[in-house]
């Protein structure tokens, strides 16, 4: 088995092939890690179009009454920071993250559709850059904002052509369903690759925790997905040819969409950031030197989480006016979704005792996840409380809460993730030095930025507003928010520059740099084309443990 | 290093399902979301529409569409359990006969259809029955016409005499799709012919 | 520390603080309390398990050195599984039932006979405000009186949009409900100190939702009374500002607003028969002064860009008589 060059170049007989010849293999690859690769580079280049958008936001929002942008512009913003981040940055940079790791997880040469794989990404590229396009091709009325302006999930009738005037919204439908096909054809390639393509002795009680997770969430996708994708096509339906599924003058319910919208919506959130506990999943055990405590009971949380959180959905309508019934139904399904999710918390706490744990980036972000989540979890249980809700709900507490989860929590596990398998991936080891610059920054500036906006919620402010007005009690916070995003950007600039550098520069890895125990660190940095030369066979769920100590090997107590 | 070395024989032979029909039933998973939505919002907005025409006064139950179609989910069965025996010829006269039943039932919708927008007025746009009907009926056609599709390329390669038993796990997946098309009509009847009106 | 947080958030309190924290409203007051056991037990949850995790960090650090052996490997434990399965549980099962008891005691309480009537719509972007029991109608800008814990007299509203979602939110009066087309919802509350509460728009309703601002006075019984009376009044005639009045009957500005005892009668705009008795202009963006409300009527799209009333293009002259008009519907 050779140990291949980062990047692949192809066979020619002319020699070095040229920057066209390479751009073509990527073009038209078909090859699993490849595309991974694809995905995570076109989400981290929105990473930095949203952060840019959410920069602007901070800053109409230092000082109260400020002018430096309009409302029309501002509205855009939040709506195009909001489906950019969730639509084009969360969920493609974890299909990229499954795309690579699930074949060589478990043994496998590619996923099992390798062309739908391609078709799935470039469509998700080619739906982003749709939507994208809005801002300079679809002209409003009165000269306002082009891009879409009614916030990330649309409520109806906003989103209806009397109140949507222009295109902006029919690029924001077309553009998502678009991204939803991907979604779905992601997420049917993984699960039929997770379930017939594990190699011998893997048994579904053998596979890595990523692998696991990957696969409930794939299970949510086809569930949660496909309605937000049936719901757009009806709201398409309404502008494009005069339906009624939500035109309230004809009958039509604003509530049905709210409805459609978050039982989407909730497992969304939980399909970004389930795969973070998968990656967190592999990234302690191995830091901490000891086997993930409680892996039975960790796949029973995974698959509780997912069936719960569709239960949940209407927490995000406690103040629609539903019944006393329905509004306590949905706070117990609310509180319950909460244990398994601590159950998680526990099992990584116990895995971490009695371990001798290691404090390199990437246990460092671990770590700033496990703080960091504790607290959006604990905020999203205070909001199932429903009547304290009915004061919290939509404004800047659940901002606050959703960005622990999401940035607090997600982004700091997928940054764990990008310099725990860059290694594997290109060959090299990140900078640990400008990783601690990245790691200290970001963790200072995220909680500067957003634990003042829990209080300023509870002040009144309300969310996706371009101003607010003096002596509301607001100033200080919005001020110690805005100037958190210094601290973030400075934080996101170390991280670029240790990409860069280290892509070229970084010290050379070799198969196993962090003394893992999953079956992708046993092929070289980068894996050759094929992965495995031989399909290996495995017998417990750390085969490389069992290599590594032949004389206590895992399948002893399993 | 790829190989581990086994410690003990492993006893039983190492199968997992194929993942044609895997892939298959995960896309339809998908897709019962989205007939779900379709559905729920047929069901939400009964009777609550603000001017006529109503589902009673225009909508007659549709007893040659239905039989049409689900005779094509016998056919298609019988297609494939031929194809897995050999018996190539009879593969591909059942083959046909699915598509013929599949193309019966797509004319009988336009006919009805038909009546619908130049007798009784009723287009997307008249009224709440109007919109939830025509985008309930109509995507679960489109389905029907996605389904003939496949059908159709199947039905080339046949008549090529390309399609041989090995193929089966092919014609497998278009069958599993055929049948849940036909599943779906089932609820769509149930639910605008009978509980609707 | 909760309590410091929150006792710095209830002082901070003021005229024009709306703190979550300092509710002088029967269902706010519910809420607060709720929130006190929710935030006690959260802060109870946090300090364990965080200091858990910084425990964990600071005694199982490994030490400097390469490490040749590796720590004993435990699987898992069945009972410590239960353990913080149940414990959480318990915890939900506790918070659950005291949201049930506020729910109930909010959403289903009973309206009393002797109960103040509201209706509010939501317009983009201010409230139109009616009493219909009273035939009183204005805009933005909601007088109530005060109850007493001896003669208890909540305000009830009920809530309806005319074009897309709103919500309805005073912080120290009640939490929010929505305000959504093609459906009716119904709130209430009672408060027991007189004042004026700010609040807001909670809904994203377009461009200028974060102008959509309401102000809700609190008066004495009498102060009330005398309010309705003189709402229900048309304005007096004044001659000294009939050309302005000429200009207002003249021009566009009757296809949208309304004032009692002329022929405007337009319902797109608010009503204007008692103007000047409001504190503010434009759902809250200006207040209400001959300065601003010359402005305003010159071009509210300075004042609130992407507000839907458009320049009326008149010139100076006429500008002033029509404010001079303007200043006179008290």
């Amino acid at each position: 088995m050779t140990t291949t060059k980062f990047p692949l170049t192809a066979d020619t007989d002319e020699g070095v092939p040229s920057v066209l010849d390479r751009i073509h293999e990527w073009v038209v690859t078909v090859d699993h890690k490849r595309l991974g690769i694809m995905y995570i580079v076109m989400a981290l280049g929105f990473l930095v179009i949203g952060g840019i958008e959410a920069t602007l936001m901070r800053l109409q929002l230092a000082v109260p009454d400020a002018h430096f942008i309009s409302p029309q512009v501002f509205n855009t913003l939040f709506t195009m920071h909001g489906t950019t981040m969730v639509f084009l940055m969360g969920m493609p940079i974890l299909a990229g993250f499954a795309n690579y790791l699930i074949p060589l997880q478990i043994g496998a040469r590619d996923l099992a559709f390798p062309r739908l794989n391609s078709f799935a990404f470039w469509i998700t590229c080619f739906g982003g850059l749709l939507l994208y396009s809005s801002y300079i091709t679809a002209p409003a009325l009165y000269g306002g904002a082009a891009a879409p302006d009614f916030g990330w999930f649309g409520y109806a009738p906003l989103t209806e052509p009397t109140y949507s005037r222009g295109n902006a919204a029919d690029y924001w439908i077309i553009g998502l369903i678009i991204v939803g096909f991907g979604s779905i054809a992601g997420a049917v390639n993984v699960a039929t690759t997770i379930l017939t393509m594990r190699t011998e002795g893997m048994t579904l009680g053998r596979m890595p925790l990523f692998t696991w997770i990957t696969l409930v969430v794939q299970c949510m996708i086809l569930i949660a997905v496909s309605p937000l994708t049936a719901a757009l096509i009806l709201l398409f339906l309404d502008r494009s040819l005069g339906a009624h599924f939500f035109d309230t003058q004809a009958g039509g319910s604003a509530v049905l969409w709210r409805h459609f919208f978050w039982f989407f919506g909730h497992p969304e959130v939980y399909v970004l950031m389930l795969p973070g506990f998968g990656f967190v999943s592999e990234i302690i055990p191995v830091f901490s030197r000891k086997v993930i405590f409680g892996y039975p009971a960790m796949v029973a949380a995974t698959v509780g989480i997912g069936f719960i959180s569709l239960s949940v959905w209407a927490h995000h309508m406690f103040a629609v006016g539903m019944s006393p019934a329905a509004n306590t139904f949905f706070a117990i399904s609310t509180g319950l979704v909460a244990i398994p999710t601590g159950i998680k918390i526990f099992n990584w706490l116990g895995t971490m005792w009695g371990g001798q744990i290691r404090m390199k980036t990437p246990m460092l972000f671990c770590i700033g996840f496990l703080f960091q989540f504790l607290c959006a979890g604990i905020t999203g249980v205070i909001q199932a409380t429903v009547p304290f809700d009915w004061q919290l709900t939509e404004t800047y507490f659940v901002v606050a809460h959703f960005h622990f989860v999401l940035v607090g929590g997600l982004l700091f596990t997928i940054f764990a993730a990008i310099y725990y398998w860059f290694p594997k991936v290109t060959g090299r080891m990140l900078s640990e030095r400008v990783g601690k610059w990245h790691f200290w920054l970001f963790l200072i500036g995220f909680n500067l930025t957003f634990i003042p906006q829990h209080f300023a919620g509870m002040l009144g402010m309300p969310r996706r507003v371009y101003t607010f007005l003096p002596e509301r009690g607001l100033e200080i916070w919005n001020l110690v928010s805005s100037i958190g995003v210094a601290f973030q950007l400075a934080g996101g600039a170390c991280f670029v520059w240790n990409l860069i550098r280290s892509y070229r520069r970084g010290a050379v890895a070799g198969n196993d740099p962090w003394d893992a125990w999953t079956l992708e660190w046993a092929t070289s940095s980068p894996p050759a084309e094929f992965n495995f030369a031989k399909l290996p066979v495995v017998h417990s769920r750390r085969p490389l443990w069992d290599l590594k100590h032949p004389e206590d090997p895992d399948w002893q107590y399993e | 290093m790829t190989a581990i070395p086994l410690p003990e024989p492993i006893v039983t032979p190492w199968t997992l399902p194929r993942r044609g029909p895997v892939g298959m039933l995960l896309f339809i998973v998908a897709e019962i979301a989205i007939f779900g939505v379709f559905v729920t919002t047929y069901l939400y907005y009964i009777g609550r529409s603000l001017t006529g025409p109503t589902p009673a006064e225009v909508l007659h139950f549709p007893v040659a569409m239905t039989v049409s179609l689900l005779s094509s989910s016998l056919t298609i069965h019988q297609a494939t359990r031929a194809l897995r025996r050999g018996a190539t010829a009879r593969f591909l006269g059942f083959w046909l006969a699915t598509i013929l039943l599949g193309a019966g039932f797509l004319l009988g919708t336009a006919r009805e259809w038909h009546e619908l927008i130049y007798e009784h007025h009723l287009t997307l746009r008249t009224n709440l029955f109007g919109t939830t009907y025509y985008a309930l009926v109509g995507l679960h056609a489109s389905h029907v016409v996605a389904g003939m599709l496949l059908l159709l390329i199947v039905a080339t390669f046949g008549l090529a005499g390309r399609v041989r038993p090995e193929h089966v796990e092919r014609t497998d997946v278009v069958s599993i799709y055929w049948h849940f098309v036909d599943v779906v009509w089932i609820v769509v009847v149930s639910v605008v012919y009978v509980i609707g009106r | 520390m909760v309590g410091l947080a929150l006792g710095a958030l209830a002082l901070q309190a003021t005229d024009t603080v709306s703190s979550i924290f300092a509710p002088v409203s029967t269902p706010a007051m519910k809420e607060a309390d709720l929130s006190k056991l929710v935030l006690v037990l959260s802060a109870i949850v946090f300090v364990l398990v965080g200091g858990l995790i910084a425990y964990n960090l600071v005694h199982f650090r490994a030490p400097a050195g390469d490490q040749r052996t590796e720590p004993p490997q435990v699987y898992g434990s069945a009972q410590v599984e239960a353990a913080w399965t149940v414990v959480p549980l318990l915890i939900i099962v506790v918070l659950m039932l005291a949201t049930a008891r506020v729910i109930h005691e909010v959403q289903a309480a009973p309206q009393p006979p002797n109960a103040v009537e509201v209706t509010l719509i939501g317009r983009q972007w201010w409230w139109e405000i009616r009493y219909p029991k009273l035939g009183v109608v204005t805009a933005n800008e909601i007088h109530i009186p005060v109850s007493d814990s001896t003669v208890r007299r909540p305000t009830w509203l009920t809530l309806e949009s005319a074009d897309v979602s709103h919500s309805f939110w005073i912080p120290r009066l009640a939490g929010k409900t929505d305000v959504i087309p093609n459906r009716t919802n119904r709130t209430w509350v009672e408060p027991f100190a007189t004042g004026t509460y700010l609040g807001q728009c909670a809904e994203y309703c377009g461009t200028q939702h974060a102008h959509m601002l309401l102000r809700v006075v609190v008066e004495t019984p009498e102060q009330f009374a005398r309010w309705v009376e003189q709402q229900r009044k048309a304005p007096a005639v004044d001659p000294a500002v009939e050309q302005g009045r000429r200009t207002f009957l003249g021009t566009a500005c009757i296809s949208c607003h309304t004032v009692a005892g002329t022929v405007a009668n337009g319902r797109y705009g608010p009503d204007l028969t008692h103007l000047m008795a409001r504190a503010t202009l434009g759902a809250g963006v200006a207040p209400n002064t001959r300065e601003k409300l010359r402005a305003w009527v010159k071009n509210p799209d300075d004042l609130k860009r992407g507000a839907l009333m458009p320049a009326m293009q008149l010139d100076d002259e006429q500008l002033d008589q029509l404010v001079d008009y303007l200043l006179t519907l008290r």
